[in-house]
């Protein structure tokens, strides 16, 4: 017998599996098949403007920064400023994410953009979140080449583009996206919530900022 | 008068669950409890077939001992129509955890129920049952009030007590950092892990002092003679009382551990 | 991991005593419980989200073997292996062949409690591989050869100046010269050593707070990042977990999210939530080749369907050690076991059995903090109390504390003989605690005598007194 087939017969020994069980698949098959909505907090469940509002608040709750842009255009002017005033070199890593692709990039002649994933040498990396959650300023990734997972964990520095048109109220809501973009019950090979810049309290209970991620998070919201 | 004289025709019949440590250090509280249900208006009876609730053995692991003691209190307390004990972890081993020792049992589980059903800590069948607001009590002091842990957990006491204090004349009540932690008492823990109890104890007892009350407060004589213990060990002061003590005015009594030096 | 439960009062009388841990346990009640409390104050619906937490893991469990099913179909379909552990030496067994396969010299390590469960870094060490803990917390007791004491706080029993100490040993290229009195220091000094690791390893293992059954997804909840990097830059990511890891949508994982990250540390979400599903694809220009996840049970099948089921709810959000007051007193290591605190003293008797450590469920006041906080509504102090049937049963109890409960037991259960007894002895405790009354010292007594006095009682016993009174009232009546 393999292992496989012991640990089976012992949690349904266990659970005292009888006959041919249809009710349980019944059960098992409606709440896979319907995912059943459980509680949803009132915070998130704002008018446009207000879960905006919300979103940008949590985010800096988080240690985030936002900016807001009215388009795509004016994305890279936003980038540029934010390195700038860091006092960081002009490059940034980039995915292939189509949006980002007429962000304003020929407006900064300066800025060097390297495509592809990261390699560990970036400071800065910009990625286009899937969607944001007012509820806890959460950004949502997807991992592809538009946007490389590596782009979120190893530059100092990671700035996300997120619609206002994608900022949900929840998690729930996320997850009806996605099953419009991937189909039901399937992801990409890496879904990543993100939520503020990377920190560790693993020493005397002291919060600090880059641990092993991004030191700062900078969310740029286009209108 | 007798309590038999004072009996009307709409009064509550009680029987008061004295608890062991009351019954057996402390004897002040069973009086003080008597005389807040008789002024709430019970009639209170006090059955000598009396003698633990079960916590020490059922806490060890002795079910079956655990039961027959139970069947015990039970059959000595059901008549009653309410039946108050001045602990809240003996009542949450009434109330709470009998139940659970019958399960399967037919033959008693109905029965168990509806003891448990009637069965209260004091302070909270005062406020909670009886309604009472005020017991008329005065006295002058600085009083800090340690929540025990059965008592907030179990049975969700923590506004009763104070809501009573705040209307004792003359009764100041600040509140000590963290009073809501374990004193460290624990039934047999206390002896069992006596050094990590005495480090439970000393880390509350230095709240307690830091309150700037000089009279402790609780509802619980098993964590009361813990505090007391270590306070006095400790050299200090404080005097150290059940809060049914205060309520009921009866604070003629020594305080727990408290005597001429 | 050598258990060393039934040292339990050897080693918290140890730990009463040092300094060094005495300090840094302050963090604990510090950092922990008021951010825990303000994040559920902050949300309305939080005692709601518990009761939900707690029902879909109950749905799941009674249904465990279905929904492993459909997890091992999704995980298969997206590329991903799944292998199966009954046992500990199973697990290590499977990660150490994948390991092999992959020709790896070094794996790096997201923070997981199963892999310290099935002591899997001494097994890839002895089979030469090294493996490298990422984690800043985990990677700091790597250093030091210490086991974590907390299960999402590894080194909460550290302070700043021991660390420093550790990372001067052994990072030997630093200069004298450079700064790590603080903790910002030190975890700069961490990022970049341990940043070179994540690029040099071959393998990349990390635990799982959630398997999915609806996307064959696992989840890692984490604040630092170091997860993402492990599980993102190595060839081959094996995911270890345990079975009942297993939730079965998306959205039931959204409700269990929401009552994690506030219980553990009072954020209302961790930093980095990643749900990982198969290896990268062939689009992907980042990711691992393979994707492999080994499934352990380990004695979590023998705990369903017996009063230990609850305890397969567990999230491992730390709450319950976070609120203990025997935790704060002794740390995590005096427990003696993988998982220490509440939550430990059920676990580990069902994991290792209650002959060796009967000490961890008997070691707890019933206070009941751990089951006020705990966001699965485990009843922790109801199954530490279960151990100690299981061990008075089968008599394994202390013979003192089992002849001295019966004793009580038995004059308890005879009314008479005990109004006899209690109206004999309290009078002569009383008369010894003399006009103090209270006593210092009393044979039988130590443990309670040792650290406090005892308090005399009044003389008589209540009901006496009670007895007395109302015999008076009636000859005055009459």
């Amino acid at each position: 017998m393999s292992s496989r087939d012991n640990v089976m017969r012992k949690i349904k020994a266990a659970i005292k599996v009888k006959g041919d069980d249809a009710e349980r698949r019944g059960a098992v098959a409606e709440r896979l098949q319907q995912a059943p909505v459980g509680i949803v907090p009132q915070r998130g469940q704002l008018p446009d403007a207000e879960r905006l509002e919300l979103f940008c608040a949590m985010a800096a709750q988080v240690g985030a920064t936002t900016a807001r842009v009215d388009d795509y255009r004016d994305v890279a002017a936003e980038v540029s400023a934010y390195l700038r005033a860091r006092n960081l070199p002009a490059e940034v890593r980039l995915g292939a994410d189509e949006r980002l692709q007429d962000a304003g990039w020929d407006t900064q002649k300066h800025l060097e953009i390297r495509h592809g994933a990261s390699d560990g040498g970036d400071l800065a990396g910009v990625s286009h979140a899937m969607a944001g959650i007012a509820e806890t300023g959460t950004l949502a990734l997807f991992s592809g080449p538009d946007n490389p997972t590596t782009i979120n964990f190893l530059p100092e520095h990671h700035i996300v583009v997120l619609k206002a048109s994608d900022i949900e109220g929840d998690l729930e809501s996320v997850w009806a996206l996605l099953r419009q973009h991937k189909g039901k019950g399937e992801m990409p090979r890496a879904l990543n919530l993100v939520t503020g810049p990377s920190r560790s309290g693993d020493i005397e209970q002291t919060i600090i900022l880059g641990a092993h991620g991004p030191r700062a998070l900078h969310v740029i919201v286009v209108a | 008068m007798t309590s038999s004289e004072m009996k009307g025709a709409g009064q509550p019949r009680v029987g008061l669950f004295a608890t062991c440590l009351v019954d057996l250090f402390r004897p002040s509280v069973g009086f003080a409890s008597v005389k807040l249900l008789q002024d709430a208006g019970c009639e209170v009876h006090v059955p000598v077939a009396q003698t633990c609730c079960g916590q020490p053995t059922y806490n060890t692991g002795d079910r079956a001992d655990t039961r027959e003691i139970a069947e015990q209190v039970i059959e000595a307390f059901e008549g009653f129509d309410f039946i108050v004990a001045p602990s809240g972890s003996c009542t949450a081993m009434l109330k709470k955890h009998y139940p659970g020792l019958f399960a399967g049992d037919p033959a008693w589980e109905g029965r168990v129920q509806r003891f448990s059903d009637k069965c209260f800590e004091l302070i909270s069948f005062l406020t909670d049952v009886m309604m009472v607001r005020d017991t008329g009590a005065e006295l002058q002091a600085k009083v800090t009030y340690h929540d025990s842990c059965s008592g907030l957990r179990e049975l969700g006491i923590r506004e009763q007590p104070r809501k009573l204090l705040a209307n004792v004349e003359g009764l100041e009540l600040q509140e000590m950092q963290d009073s809501d932690v374990c004193c460290g008492f624990g039934g047999t823990f206390c002896v069992k892990y006596s050094d990590i109890s005495n480090a439970i104890v000393t880390k509350k007892v230095g709240n307690v002092g830091a309150s700037g009350a000089h009279l402790l407060l609780a509802g619980e004589v098993g964590c009361l003679m813990n505090m007391a213990g270590k306070l006095k060990r400790q050299g200090s002061d404080m005097e150290v009382r059940h809060v049914a003590e205060v309520l009921a005015g009866m604070t003629d009594q020594p305080p727990i551990a408290g005597g001429s030096k | 991991m050598e258990l060393a439960a039934k040292h339990f009062k050897t080693a918290a009388a140890k730990a009463l005593v040092d300094a060094q841990l005495q300090k840094a346990l302050g963090n604990v009640e510090k950092g922990f419980i008021g951010k825990r409390q303000m994040a559920a104050d902050a949300l309305p619906e939080f005692e709601a989200l518990r009761d939900n937490a707690r029902d879909i893991k109950n749905h799941t469990l009674a249904h465990l073997d279905l929904y492993l099913e459909e997890y091992e179909r999704k995980v298969t379909a997206a590329g991903g292996h799944v292998h199966w552990a009954e046992t500990a030496e199973d697990a290590r067994r499977i990660v150490l062949d994948i390991c092999k396969k992959a020709g790896a010299r070094t794996v790096t390590k997201g923070k997981s409690m199963i892999t310290e469960e099935i002591a899997l870094n001494d097994h890839l060490a002895a089979n030469g591989i090294e493996p490298v803990e990422t984690d800043l917390g985990e990677y700091i007791i790597q250093l030091r050869g210490e086991h974590p004491s907390h299960i999402i706080a590894p080194a909460v029993h550290l302070n700043k100046e021991q660390v420093e100490g550790d990372f001067r040993r052994v990072h030997t290229h630093l200069p004298e010269g450079r700064d790590l009195s603080e903790p910002v220091t030190l975890l700069s000094e961490a990022r970049e050593v341990l940043r070179k690791r994540y690029f040099a390893a071959d393998v990349g293992i990390t635990g799982a707070n959630f398997l999915i059954a609806e996307t064959g997804s696992s989840v890692i909840v984490t604040n630092e990042g170091n997860g993402d990097l492990t599980q993102t830059l190595g060839k081959v990511h094996v995911v270890v977990a345990s079975i009942e890891k297993m939730v079965p949508t998306l959205e039931d994982t959204a409700q269990i999210l929401r009552v994690l990250a506030r219980s553990a540390t009072g954020q209302d979400m961790s930093v980095y939530t990643t749900f990982s599903t198969g290896p990268k694809r062939p689009e992907d220009p980042d990711g691992p080749d393979e994707y492999h996840v080994v499934l352990l049970d380990n004695g979590r099948s023998s705990m369903l369907g017996t009063e230990y089921q609850d305890m397969l709810r567990c999230i491992r959000c730390g709450a319950c050690m976070n609120h203990c007051p025997v935790y704060h007193a002794v740390g995590g290591h005096a427990y003696g076991s993988v998982y220490p605190g509440p939550m430990g003293a059920v676990l580990t008797p069902s994991l290792n059995g209650i002959e060796e450590t009967g000490q961890l469920p008997n070691a707890s006041t019933f206070c009941g903090r751990c089951e006020a906080v705990c966001p699965m509504r485990i009843p922790l102090p109801k199954m530490m109390r279960h151990w100690r049937e299981r061990e008075f049963e089968r008599n394994l109890t202390p013979a003192t504390a089992r002849y001295g409960i019966r004793a009580w037991a038995f004059v308890a259960k005879r009314p008479k003989l005990y109004r006899m007894a209690v109206s004999l002895g309290m009078p002569i405790l009383s008369k010894l605690g003399g006009s103090s009354r209270r006593l210092k010292s009393l044979p039988f007594a130590g443990g309670w005598t040792r650290h406090r006095d005892l308090p005399a009682p009044e003389g008589k016993t209540f009901l006496q007194a009670w007895a007395e009174q109302q015999a008076g009232k009636q000859g005055a009546a009459r």
